[in-house]
């Protein structure tokens, strides 16, 4: 079988499953996900199929330290959004372990709200070595949420504030999560996250130092911002009783109408695709430099001779890299 | 990369304890899996639903309850309807070797009583997941 029989048969098993996706089969979606997050050959094919349907989805990032209630707010969003008729997405990334490479991905635990619901999916995956969990392959699997027609996707990780992909990159609205009585809790997400944030949510308000934790928040982050709305983007919510969670899904509707009306959006959306693509040439060029390659051997001996400048040296690298490289990114 | 085994592990029924769920799951974290862990009190379908999103190669179930003739059938018959019959159902708990084999006749995967070592219930999934990816092409 030749390799182009081969492209034109992933070509047409991507566009079938496309469809599927888009028709909101599960078995598809899950299909189409699993695909993503390892990258196989049908990813590439599958990415252009599914890149029309793409942009209808508001795309939530929610982050936070562990044990601050994360998976039982999402439950919380999740019952709150489907009783308002909407159909919701959800990636819950957790850290694999750097010794094993395994992972124990317990955020479904949480979510009693997903059960015997078609308008729900709950997705777990591990960081599999990506610090702060966002990796190129959730950023894929989002698209598949976003092409299957969910209106909201929730995407929850721990956000280390470390990951290379930043959660601006992928999301529409960007929610950190703090709790009281996490000892410095707060101090830990020092590391940039905790700027980014389009809202702040001090979850277990039921705990008499939630109000405390509240306002230790705004001081840190009154010291960063100056914006004069910065005390209305705090919230209080206890995700447990449920109290606070249709006033974040309004604030966070209000927010995304606002970006709409300005305008905003369409740039913030143009602005992260400029990224990704930036961020797949890197992984492509990445991918394809091979320090044994004759390439290589020979660009040394002439940096060495003094007969090619480093930077020339380099472009001529870049240039075989491109015109090597398949399709995927990495 | 080698492709990562995902097992979903469940503790289906009236069981009102985990730590033996607990245990394998780290158990099979260390061993390189990626373990969605359900919990407790999930029902046959919940189990199936939770795997058909999670696309995941193994089902465990932990049952100490007595009930696990009715369960792994259920679970059994539910994946195979959903499409999901390729998945490895397997699991362990108080289960009676002369059940063990009905239910192996029944195609339910090999089973793990309370003395049985978790790198055994390990590599026996490694083994098993293998060779079903390798038949499926």
């Amino acid at each position: 079988m030749s390799a182009g029989t081969g492209e034109a048969e992933r070509h047409a098993a991507a566009e079938a499953l496309a469809h599927r996706v888009v028709a909101g089969e599960r078995a598809a979606i899950a299909r189409a996900l699993t695909e993503m997050e390892r990258l196989s050959a049908l990813a590439p094919p599958l990415v252009a199929a599914l890149e029309p349907r793409l942009g209808g989805a508001l795309v939530a990032g929610l982050t936070g330290p562990p044990g601050a209630g994360k998976s039982t707010l999402v439950n919380a969003l999740i019952a709150s959004v489907r009783a308002a008729g909407r159909r919701v997405g959800v990636l819950a990334v957790d850290p694999s372990s750097p010794v094993s490479g395994g992972a124990i991905l317990g955020d479904r635990i949480r979510m009693t709200a997903a059960h015997a619901d078609d308008g729900v999916f709950v997705r777990s995956l591990a960081s599999r070595g990506h610090l702060g969990g966002l990796s190129p392959a959730a950023v894929r699997m989002i698209d598949v949420l976003d092409a299957a027609g969910f209106d909201l996707i929730l995407v929850e990780t721990v956000g280390t504030g470390q990951s290379e992909i930043d959660v601006a990159e992928i999301a529409d609205v960007r929610v950190v999560l703090a709790a009281p009585g996490l000892g410095d809790g707060i101090q830990a997400m020092k590391s940039g996250i905790l700027e980014i944030a389009d809202f702040w949510v001090v979850n277990k308000a039921d705990d008499p130092r939630a109000e405390e934790t509240r306002r230790d928040l705004y001081g840190a982050l009154s010291l960063v911002s100056d914006d004069p709305g910065l005390d209305r983007r705090i919230l209080l919510a206890s995700a447990k009783l449920g109290q606070g969670v249709s006033e974040l899904l309004a604030e966070v509707d209000a927010h995304t109408r606002a970006q709409d009306a300005a305008g905003e959006r369409d740039v913030f959306r143009r602005e992260r695709l400029r990224r990704r693509i930036e961020r797949t040439a890197r992984a492509i060029l990445d991918a394809g430099l091979d320090p044994d390659s004759p390439l290589a051997k020979m660009l040394v001996d002439e940096v060495q001779a003094g007969r090619l400048g480093l930077g020339d040296a380099a472009k001529t690298l870049i240039r075989a890299v491109a015109r090597d490289s398949g399709e995927a990114e990495r | 990369m080698t492709r990562k085994i995902r097992v979903l592990v469940a503790k289906p029924g009236l069981d009102g304890h985990d730590r033996g769920a607990k245990v394998v799951a780290a158990a099979l974290r260390d061993a390189g899996m990626e373990v969605i862990y359900t919990g407790l009190h999930q029902t046959p379908e919940m189990i199936v639903d939770a795997a058909l999103q999670e696309d995941v190669d193994v089902v465990g179930l932990s049952v100490h309850s007595g009930a696990h003739l009715t369960l792994f059938r259920q679970v059994k018959k539910l994946l195979d309807e959903k499409g999901l019959g390729h998945v490895l159902l397997t699991g362990g708990g108080i289960i009676p070797a002369a059940d063990q084999r009905t239910l192996a006749a029944e195609g339910v995967g090999r089973l793990f009583g309370p003395g049985a070592k978790t790198t055994d219930l390990a590599a026996y999934i490694e083994d098993e997941v293998t060779r079903r990816r390798a038949s499926a092409g």
